[in-house]
């Protein structure tokens, strides 16, 4: 069977813009479908080796939709997020490049999205951002220049009306499907739902929420989502991700910002034999009560540091209804980028001489 | 953890816990007593509306005489009036674009990250800040006072980001000048 998402003249070549569609990744084109999606959280590496990278994304081959490429997560020091998409996109995968407003200004996150898009990352996931007091560099200078709305909205005036937040235009607008996160699980509760109106309204098409733990709270919120029919304008992916013991999802709980666990999963865990496989257990638990909720497009897992219980956690949750995602992605490039090595390997010398000539006369 | 300078306090404090924030500890020590008329102001978020209402009309009616003084003449004085009245009142840090009527009067530049559209997703359980633990988050204060506004909605407008180059301008003459400016088109259109 032709797989959907291929280029109909060859499985090497980037895929055909479709109608409607924002990006020519395959994310968009999952959710667009109707297909419950997976994406999943890569572990930036701390160092400056691509192996690292490359080796822990391959964990994820066949099992998710979308690579989310972190950005400095818990203002914590890592690989830059565009830097993990460089060399993802490089081997085909599709990242999902998150951007913080932590740490970077309206001049440095426009240059980094044309960048991103570029070598073709199709997928922004706009956020503010933890604090700098999260992370490792408490004395950091927090930037905060734009917030996650005015960066969506930022991003989507890019996109759409090829500009600069400026009003300088674009020669080749970035086509990204753009991304936001939200969190139904810290106050003001009943602003939450409006908040995630308002993301859409700035350009949200996706969202990926925070790790849920408490589906009952969920519920509620998906009910308000859906009265305000937000669900039918923005595709909603629910973070989950397993708890490799009671100890961790306390330490959690207490020292990361804006995670809510209920005392009776801290319960569950503790009274169970095998914490971490009982964390795992818990994670396909939830995975099977909010897939079935309205208005659920897919799931996000987070499983730090335990990636490659991945692969188990999809497969057991049986989300993909045996639905094989695709995993390289062909990039724009490839093919001038081949062509350029073929001319290099084949010793096509530089007349060095001819080419100062030319260059001396160019008119400028 | 690196190791914590001398003199650093905070940071050194926060450091030999080894927790990111001990709850109860901000980065930068600011006193309960500090939020007390700030809360009071977005607790009375009606009363502050309708006054504001007036008194934009009134500053409105005043524009031929800021027009005889010239705008940039008045500006100085009246700037540190607006700082010390809004600063004493909300806290207010002379962004130059005053937000105070869609954030149900709590002023979102209190806020460590300066988010003007809505809270970020590290609230605390309790209603507090993530940045600083013992500062109530502004924006759970900006939605409760956007509830008692007769005009609260205007908390679902998407704010532009902060245009930095007005900061410790007036906001109360740049609004009275462009609603000058915009009643003369509309007089000339007529
Ligand atoms: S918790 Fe509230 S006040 Fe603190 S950074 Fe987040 S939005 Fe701002």
């Amino acid at each position: 069977m032709a797989h959907f998402d291929e280029n109909p003249l060859g499985p090497h070549l980037p895929l055909d813009p479709l109608p409607g569609h924002s990006s020519l990744g395959r994310l968009e084109r999952v959710l667009r479908r109707g297909e419950f999606a997976v994406t999943a959280e890569l572990n930036p590496p701390d160092s400056a080796n691509p192996e690292d990278v490359y080796e822990r994304a391959a964990i994820f081959d066949g099992w998710v939709d979308g690579i989310n490429a972190v950005d400095a997560s818990g203002a914590n020091c890592h690989m830059s997020s565009v830097g993990i998409c460089a060399l993802l996109t490089r081997m085909g995968y599709a990242p999902i490049m998150q951007i913080a407003c932590r740490d970077k200004n309206r001049i440095a996150i426009q240059g980094d999205v044309l960048g991103a898009a570029a070598m073709g990352v199709c997928n922004i996931m706009c956020l503010t951002g933890d604090g700098v007091q999260a992370g490792d560099q408490p004395g950091a200078k927090p930037v905060f220049d734009l917030d996650c709305m005015s960066l969506l909205e930022t991003v989507r005036i890019m996109r759409d009306n090829a500009k600069f937040l400026s009003g300088r235009k674009l020669t080749t607008p970035p086509k990204v499907f753009l991304g936001a996160a939200i969190n139904p699980f810290a106050p003001p509760y009943d602003f939450r739902p409006y908040r995630l109106a308002k993301k859409i309204e700035a350009g949200a098409q996706f969202v990926q929420s925070q790790y849920c733990f408490d589906v009952p709270m969920f519920r509620e919120y998906m009910k308000k989502v859906r009265d305000l029919g937000l669900h039918e304008k923005c595709y909603i992916l629910v973070g989950v991700g397993p708890m490799a013991s009671a100890k961790t999802a306390k330490w959690i709980r207490s020292n990361v910002p804006g995670i809510h666990i209920p005392d009776q999963i801290i319960a569950r865990l503790e009274g169970a034999q095998d914490q971490k496989k009982e964390g795992k257990q818990l994670c396909i638990d939830i995975i099977n009560e909010v897939k079935e909720i309205e208005g659920v497009s897919g799931i996000h897992v987070m499983a730090y540091r335990q990636e490659e219980y991945v692969a188990e956690i999809v497969h057991e949750s049986g989300v993909l209804k045996g639905r094989k995602p695709w995993t390289r992605e062909p990039n724009p490039v490839d093919s001038l980028v081949a062509e350029r090595l073929e001319e290099a390997r084949a010793g096509k010398e530089q007349n060095q001489q001819e080419m100062a000539e030319i260059a001396a006369h160019h008119p400028h | 953890m690196a190791d914590p300078k001398p003199g650093n306090a905070a940071p050194a404090k926060k450091a030999a816990t080894g927790a990111y924030t001990p709850a109860g500890v901000s980065p930068n020590r600011r006193a309960r007593h500090k939020y007390t008329v700030r809360l009071w102001a977005v607790r009375h978020s009606r009363f502050f509306e309708w006054f504001y209402n007036r008194f934009a009309a009134a500053f409105l009616l005043l524009h031929p005489v800021w027009k005889l003084f010239g705008y940039e003449r008045v500006e100085r004085p009246i700037t540190f009036v607006e700082r010390h009245v809004k600063g004493f009142l909300f806290d207010c840090r002379m962004c130059g674009q005053c937000a105070l009527s869609s954030t149900g009067m709590s002023c979102p530049m209190n806020c460590p990250k300066q988010l003007r559209n809505g809270p970020c997703g590290g609230v605390r359980a309790n209603g507090n800040c993530e940045v600083e633990p013992d500062m109530p988050c502004v924006w759970v204060q900006a939605w409760k006072g956007s509830q008692n506004m007769v005009n609260g909605n205007a908390i679902m407008n998407v704010q532009k980001p902060v245009n930095q180059s007005l900061r410790e301008t007036s906001s109360w003459l740049r609004v009275t000048a462009e609603a000058a400016a915009a009643r003369e088109t509309a007089g000339r259109d007529a």
